[in-house]
């Protein structure tokens, strides 16, 4: 309770560990707010139901607050200026900051006061913050964004966060290093797939790395990382040690 | 170790970076300056109060003083809880409150103080806070501020950096190699050369520090070198060696399509050499002998 998980891509396609994600949490019955900013609703509902659950039911039983960037970003130009919409910095004209966006989020998933909630702990997920750098936001106005939602989401009211973003790997991009640089500074956990340094296999798709940051208790010689590799396969995806894939055995 | 890094004063820069994180040891110096019974004030910028405080038992927290920039740093919540004055305010408050008596201040982190708040205003205030403006012998030791930043070295430039390395008395970079942690310490007394040290250690879950030896430089196992080496060819069914003899014979001869003296001498002199061969033929019963040439109507 109250973590940050970390999901790292680099030159492959993390989003499965979104989709996981978002499915195990549902299913755990945990109150959860999604931040999509990449695919359509639609796009995470049918990969939600091959995974076993219906984001729509879940969002009309009030268990997921769902902000689709792609559909509500018009939206921004047709509201008054004074209602402030959780994307309202693609009206200003210099980077602003993400504070519209953080009252969405502490919005969606405050506890009903007085009342018993039905939920279990709050859950934001973020797919992805790489996104927000491409759309003018400066990687500190981003920091500053996970930074207050870990104050709220995961200290005060004890849930987690996970949040996708994407390794430039070796292109120069300053500010994307930084981004990923501060929030793995942040993370209590980051998990972080790759493609094969060989390249592209059929069988393999990548491999994962785990690393545990800020151990709760300091030990000299506790074994941080681990890897492992995966093939993602059409309603799960399954993982090996290192060179035992079963296509190679 | 740790007084060793307590005992120069002035800014003490931790640099880490993700893989290597430093606020452990950034911890471990707040809970030695806590028994040596000073004040400690801790401007708290990346992590909650209670995050901070755990693993201290109660006699340290009692005289450490969380300043909360964690919460509300940049007065976003409705009913505020931020510091008044953000964190420039905040950094500079701290000044006031460390005036009486020997002090230690941690800065957690200035990573963030450093994204917030422009570099020159920073630099200036920590020289202030650090007390560098009077002379070492102004001040008796015991009144000395110490202020520990914590900086995280991957987020920023090397012009950020450089300038709050050169405000360090004392700067250390945390490294390490399989699991096993090491600081390179840079120390920069007054009036003498700045002298390095590098120290293997690693940190109790009660945030004392243990010293460690610096771990062997190989990261392979070694074969075992008293291992006999076995001949592979002791019990073959074949004869793989040659005898001095076979040897002589082997190099004296000369291979077929080597152009060597004798060689070029017997194409020079072909009379020799024809009549050596002889062609038999025996013509079968259905063999038809034609002593003319079959090209000879060709045009050619």
């Amino acid at each position: 309770m109250g973590k940050l998980t970390l999901l790292c891509d680099a030159k492959t396609d993390g989003s499965f560990l979104v989709h996981h994600f978002l499915s195990f949490y549902l299913k755990a019955n945990c109150k959860v707010c999604f931040v999509a900013l990449v695919q359509s609703f639609s796009h995470y509902n049918i990969v939600g139901q091959k995974l076993g659950v219906s984001l729509t039911a879940a969002r009309e039983r009030g268990q997921l607050a769902v902000l689709e960037g792609l559909r509500s970003a018009v939206d921004v130009f047709f509201r008054p200026r004074e209602q402030l919409h959780p994307l309202q910095f693609l009206r200003e004209a210099s980077a602003g900051d993400l504070q519209p966006l953080y009252a969405f989020v502490r919005d969606a998933l405050e506890p009903v006061d007085g009342g018993e909630d039905a939920w279990r702990c709050p859950v934001l997920l973020v797919d992805d913050l790489s996104v927000l750098l491409s759309l003018g936001v400066g990687p500190v106005a981003v920091l500053d964004f996970v930074h207050y939602c870990r104050a709220t989401v995961c200290r005060e009211w004890k849930g987690n966060i996970v949040a996708l973003v994407h390794d430039s790997g070796d292109a120069e991009d300053e500010e994307s290093d930084v981004l990923l640089n501060g929030l793995s500074h942040q993370s209590h956990l980051i998990l972080r797939a790759e493609g094969l340094a060989t390249g592209f296999c059929k069988d393999v798709h990548g491999q994962l790395r785990i690393l545990w940051r800020r151990p709760l208790q300091p030990t000299a010689h506790r074994d941080r990382s681990l890897t492992y590799q995966y093939k993602i396969q059409d309603k799960s995806v399954s993982f090996f040690a290192k060179g035992m894939s079963p296509a190679v055995l | 170790m740790l007084e060793s890094l307590l005992a120069l004063g002035g800014l003490v820069l931790l640099r880490d970076s993700v893989e290597w994180e430093g606020r452990s040891l950034l911890k471990a110096l707040v809970k030695k300056s806590a028994l040596c019974g000073e004040q400690v004030h801790v401007l708290g910028c990346e992590v909650s109060e209670e995050e901070f405080r755990e693993g201290f038992d109660s006699s340290i927290n009692s005289r450490l003083v969380y300043h909360d920039l964690f919460r509300d740093p940049l007065s976003w919540s409705k009913p505020g809880k931020a510091l008044p004055g953000g964190p420039l305010e905040a950094l500079r408050a701290l000044d006031k409150k460390t005036s009486s008596g020997p002090a230690t201040i941690a800065l957690d982190s200035l990573s963030w103080l450093l994204h917030h708040l422009p570099c020159p205003t920073l630099c200036q205030t920590l020289h202030a806070l650090s007390r560098q403006d009077s002379c070492p012998g102004d001040s008796p030791p015991g009144e000395q501020v110490r202020v520990l930043g914590l900086l995280h070295e991957e987020l920023h430039g090397p012009g950020p950096l450089g300038a709050l390395s050169s405000l360090a008395q004392t700067e250390v970079t945390l490294s390490g190699t399989m699991g096993q942690a090491s600081a390179h310490i840079l120390y920069r007394r007054p009036r003498q050369h700045p002298t390095h040290q590098t120290q293997w250690f690693s940190i109790l879950p009660d945030f004392s520090l243990e010293l460690q030896v610096e771990p062997p430089l190989e990261s392979q196992p070694r074969s075992d070198p008293h291992t006999p080496s076995v001949d592979p060819t002791t019990h073959l069914t074949f004869n793989l060696h040659l005898s001095k003899k076979e040897r002589e014979v082997k190099d004296s001869l000369t291979l077929p399509f080597q152009f060597s003296l004798e060689k070029q001498q017997a194409l020079l002199r072909p009379g020799l050499s024809q009549a050596t061969s002889h062609i038999f033929y025996e013509p079968d019963a259905y063999d038809d002998l034609d002593q003319e040439d079959p090209d000879d109507d060709l045009d050619v």
